[in-house]
């Protein structure tokens, strides 16, 4: 069907300008935070992680230096190897893939690969598309806002921030329709938002995980009745 | 550690975590019970990053112009609305509400 497989490029191409939009935001961050141009690149183009990124430059900013920042990013990085191992048989991959796909693998390639269940040419479309698209805008996003820091002057200015946050939404949005799924995310973005009013920036992502494992855990409860 | 080392050292330590979940041997991850985890594990985990784009600043929990953009954004993905406008749509929001308020 034509017109479906349509749509997984333009919600790659959604995700990936979405993203960008975010990415001038980083950019200009990240300078103000006292990288310099190619480090503020540097980290767009090899960390290539959004929340790994922000919590890096964040820290930084802080003058917590650079100890706290690399451990910081490295803690919130951990999501990206449970998106891995939900991405690794559907896939499938071998070879110069491997080591390329497992750079494109974060929040956004496989949400949107996620969102195209359980059809598995969409899903791995989706994947690519979205990674690709991603690590494009993200990049050139970084690279305008690194150079127009000053002139765009406060990102949020712009609701530059507040465009993530629907982003990410609208990749969880089709799951939503599952109660179970429903029930699930809203306990996980209370407890985050609970959680960051008494913990550093990043944990209270990788607590959520524990809110999965509870209901995992009910759901086998469930099945073995 | 010099920020460039700190640049390359965190770098090669978030790409460490890619490539790991790629290398677990398939048999472990084909298990029907594991790959429900890892969807659970996505949404709730996309989920608690949305809570946090939306109510957390620098200076703590907060109720702002991100929320109002939140909640026409959902409103919008009800009314099935592309994704790219929801996007553009809320950072208008925030934007428009922080230059009246």
């Amino acid at each position: 069907m034509p017109s479906e497989a349509q749509s997984v490029r333009a919600i790659s191409f959604g995700v990936g300008f979405a993203t960008g939009l975010y990415g001038i935001s980083f950019g200009a961050l990240s300078v103000a935070a006292g990288l310099d141009f190619w480090q503020t690149m540097a980290l767009s183009l090899l960390m290539f992680s959004g929340g790994s990124q922000f919590a890096f430059v964040g820290v930084i900013a802080t003058g917590a230096g650079v100890v706290p920042a690399v451990l910081s990013a490295w803690l919130l990085g951990v999501r990206n190897g449970f998106y891995a191992i939900r991405l690794a048989p559907v896939m499938s991959l071998s070879g110069i893939l491997k080591p390329v796909g497992a750079q494109l693998t974060i929040d956004e390639s496989n949400a949107v690969s996620l969102s195209q269940e359980p059809d598995l040419p969409k899903q791995r479309q989706g994947f690519w598309l979205t990674g690709i698209f991603v690590f494009l805008f993200w990049n050139l996003a970084t690279a305008a806002g690194a150079l127009l820091g000053s002139a765009i002057g406060n990102p949020a200015d712009w609701g530059l921030d507040a465009a993530a946050g629907a982003a990410f939404l609208g990749l969880i949005w089709p799951r939503l329709k599952e109660s179970k799924l429903l029930l699930l995310a809203v306990v996980s973005a209370f407890s985050a938002v609970l959680l960051s009013a008494f913990l550093p920036a990043g944990i209270p992502v990788l607590l959520t995980a524990g809110v999965a494992v509870i209901f995992w855990i009910i759901e086998l409860l469930g099945k073995s009745k | 550690m010099t920020l460039w080392v700190g640049v390359l050292l965190a770098s090669a330590l978030v790409y460490s975590w890619k490539l790991l979940g790629h290398l677990i041997p398939e048999r472990f991850v084909r298990n029907p019970s594991i790959r429900s985890l890892a969807a659970l594990l996505t949404v709730a985990m996309l989920a608690g990053l949305v809570g946090i784009q939306t109510f957390v600043s620098a200076e703590g929990v907060t109720l702002d112009a991100r929320a109002a953009a939140l909640v026409v954004a959902a409103v919008l993905f009800y009314l099935r609305v592309p994704f790219i406008f929801v996007v553009i749509a809320a950072a208008a929001v925030a934007s428009l509400l922080r230059m009246w308020l």
